[in-house]
């Protein structure tokens, strides 16, 4: 068999598939990503005028794509937090490619948080003329200081890279790094704690909005601390199931599935904690929120596309079944089982942030006005596949010249 | 936690819906006034920009006791504006004379969280590049600036037109910050044929609004959210004034949520 031209790039001890093959895997992401290219040209020059959004739907999907990519970019932090700061070290063999997973949704979402405002070229001044008292300046500090941290953890894996790691600088540099991981996982965690918190917070906070406002603790509305939890719960199964679709791609086992196992334990913990304050957050929403602000609960559903199913899916359907499937043994030990569960609870995020961020605006607030219907325009779908795409090219070229995952060797080549 | 500020000044409108007749002289006066572009395409109602948009009520009930009513919706400029604490930039906060909600177009990003907030849709985004049909430009005043693509805009109460009346004091000898009650009075306000917009300081006795205000026919849109606008909408008609705030109706609830400011 021929070698690959590419061969001395490749992790020490492992096998690839040849670079034709590789780079005829990478065109249809590399056209996605060209078709989101297209599509932030048009909104860039054109305006946000291209997008389906408009004076009753300030946000829509760029927003709840963000949200959701961001949700499940958390396996990150908190996996980080549970190695280097609470030393699990049985998630070492996967901590990489949760920074790597968290690398590519944080820097997507923001890509598409440059085309979500208006004056792109003025996002500086969320640090210039900050409002202290304002939720959005928290996630635009938090999350523009967790890219970086993310990108700090994420550069001694490429320093790794076999043929950079022969330069004494980067080599030394790369082991300095990671003797001072800890105290960058702690910050990250720190980091990323807030501004999840601060995505919900978003919402919550917004007390004229009876769908969307909560009561909460000190300056903290209930949502900020649901959007941390869901997030925890739900950034492990996304990292689970990356994980085994690189494995069923490549054709090769990349962790213990044990690992996989455990991270499907901490995420089925995490989605039962969520769960409890979640359902007793909805009790007080529907018991006092809404009667307070003069709306019932029907009042707050519409037809098909705002309908009550919507909710129903997001609590049983993605919440409830994936939480007692993750959470009993001898379900999650099944990998089928584990792949399902985690599935549900993914979209159940997903869903989540959509519920919060387009119904939370679709619902009619005074009483002479009526249910509006958001539909996205291609501009806003481009993007979210852009993003999609520009994190397959990502994980695929990391997978391919960087050393991701330390028990690959062991279990695929004896 | 934020305080909710006061002034000494509050400047705020009172708005006979009884005498309403949704001519739209209020709207077409803001949109001149303001230097409002027409939008491409105005039968999108979803994207125009109306700083002053008039409802049409209806009691929803047949002829011969069908009954309808207009109800003109400016700026709430809420004493507890729910989009002011939100704005990530500050482009957006109360005035300190007048409490006015005031917008700083150049310091806006476009996040929209304002608008988002705002239960009364009073902030509109400008989607596109305004743009002037041919001529029509010569129709622009230069006493209200321009607004450029991707920023949130609002209504103000014509603030160019309190500064300019603060001036006029200043330069005749007056107190600026006691004007008198015609003194300072918003497009709309001017050009309502049949006296339906009222305006003045609300905590000034003097002034009328402040009298109509506490009027037992004056009720404010949306008072249970809590954000305490500072334009009162006046009716003799129950329905129509059971029309401005939501009600379960079984009398078991009610009160204003808790409200507030995050921070």
């Amino acid at each position: 068999m021929a070698k690959a031209i590419d061969q001395a790039l490749w992790p020490e001890g492992v096998e690839r598939c040849s670079l034709t093959k590789f780079l005829l895997w990478l065109v249809v992401p590399a056209l996605l990503m060209l078709w989101g290219l297209v599509a932030a040209g048009v909104v860039f020059w054109y305006g946000l005028g291209m997008t389906g959004l408009n004076n009753y739907f300030a946000f829509g999907l760029y927003i709840t794509f963000d949200l959701a990519v961001i949700a499940l970019g958390a396996g990150a932090f908190f996996t980080g937090l549970l190695r280097y700061i609470l030393k699990i070290e049985a998630l070492v063999p996967i901590v990489n490619l949760t920074v790597i997973v968290g690398f590519f949704c944080y820097s997507g979402a923001m890509l598409i948080l440059t085309m979500e405002l208006g004056q792109p070229l003025r996002s500086w001044f969320g640090f210039w003329h900050p409002n202290v008292h304002s939720m959005l300046t928290e996630v635009i500090f938090c999350i523009s200081v967790y890219l970086s941290v993310l990108i700090i953890e994420y550069i001694p894996l490429v320093f790794e890279q076999k043929q950079l790691n022969k330069v004494p600088f980067l080599h030394h540099l790369a082991h300095n790094m990671h003797v001072v991981m800890p105290l960058f996982a702690g910050i990250g965690a720190f980091l990323s704690t807030f501004h999840q918190g601060s995505l919900g917070g978003m919402y919550g906070v917004m007390f004229a909005r009876p769908f969307a406002y909560r009561e909460g603790f000190f300056i903290w509305p209930w949502t900020f601390f649901l959007f941390v939890l869901s997030a925890v719960a739900s950034g492990p199964c996304f990292t689970v199931l990356i994980c085994t679709a690189i494995e069923k791609i490549s054709g090769k086992r990349m962790v213990e599935y044990r690992v996989k196992s455990l991270m499907g334990k901490i995420a089925g913990t995490m989605l039962c904690i969520y769960l409890f304050f979640k359902f007793l957050d909805t009790w007080a929403w529907i018991d006092s929120i809404l009667p307070a602000a003069g709306n019932s609960f029907d009042q707050m559903f519409n037809g098909l596309v705002y309908g009550k199913w919507l909710m129903f899916t997001e609590l049983i359907v993605c919440g409830v079944i994936p939480a007692i499937m993750l959470v009993i043994p001898s379900v999650r030990k099944r990998e089928s089982m584990l792949i399902i569960a985690s599935l549900l609870n993914c979209v159940g995020v997903s869903l989540n942030r959509y519920i919060i961020t387009v119904q939370a605006l679709a619902v009619p607030v005074m009483p002479f006005d009526s249910w509006q219907v958001y539909v996205p325009a291609w501009t806003e779908w481009a993007p979210s596949f852009m993003v999609l795409a520009y994190g397959v090219i990502v994980i695929s070229l990391s997978y391919r010249y960087l050393p991701v995952f330390p028990q690959e060797r062991k279990l695929n080549y004896k | 936690m934020s305080v909710q500020r006061e002034f000494h000044t509050k400047w705020g409108m009172v708005i006979d819906l009884d005498k309403c007749t949704g001519c739209g002289a209020c709207m077409v006066a803001c949109q001149v006034e303001n230097n409002i572009a027409p939008t491409p395409d105005a039968s999108d109602m979803t994207r125009v920009l109306t700083w002053m948009l008039v409802y049409k009520l209806e009691n929803k009930q047949k002829f011969p006791n069908y009954d309808v009513a207009y109800l003109p919706r400016p700026c709430m400029q809420c004493e507890n504006p729910s989009c002011v604490p939100v704005c990530p930039v500050v482009a957006t906060t109360k005035d300190e004379e007048g409490g006015i909600v005031s917008q700083i177009y150049p310091r806006c990003i476009g996040c929209r969280y304002c608008m988002a907030a705002c239960p009364y849709h009073v902030r509109y985004f400008n989607w596109f590049d305004p743009q002037w049909p041919a001529g029509m430009e010569k129709t622009l005043t230069p006493f209200s600036s321009t607004r450029p693509r991707g920023v949130v805009e609002k209504c103000h109460f014509c603030h160019h037109r309190f500064m300019a009346a603060k001036e006029k004091a200043r330069a005749t000898g007056g107190e600026p910050m006691k004007l008198a009650e015609d003194a300072y009075i918003p497009a709309c306000v001017e050009a309502c044929p049949t006296g339906a917009l009222i305006f003045g300081n609300l905590k000034d006795p003097t002034h009328q609004v402040a009298k109509l205000s506490h009027s037992k026919n004056a009720k404010r849109l949306l008072e249970r959210l809590g954000g305490k606008p500072q334009v009162y909408y006046m009716s003799k008609r129950q329905w129509v004034l059971d029309m401005l705030d939501n009600d379960l109706g079984d009398g078991s609830h009610g009160g204003v949520t808790g409200g507030g400011n995050h921070g």
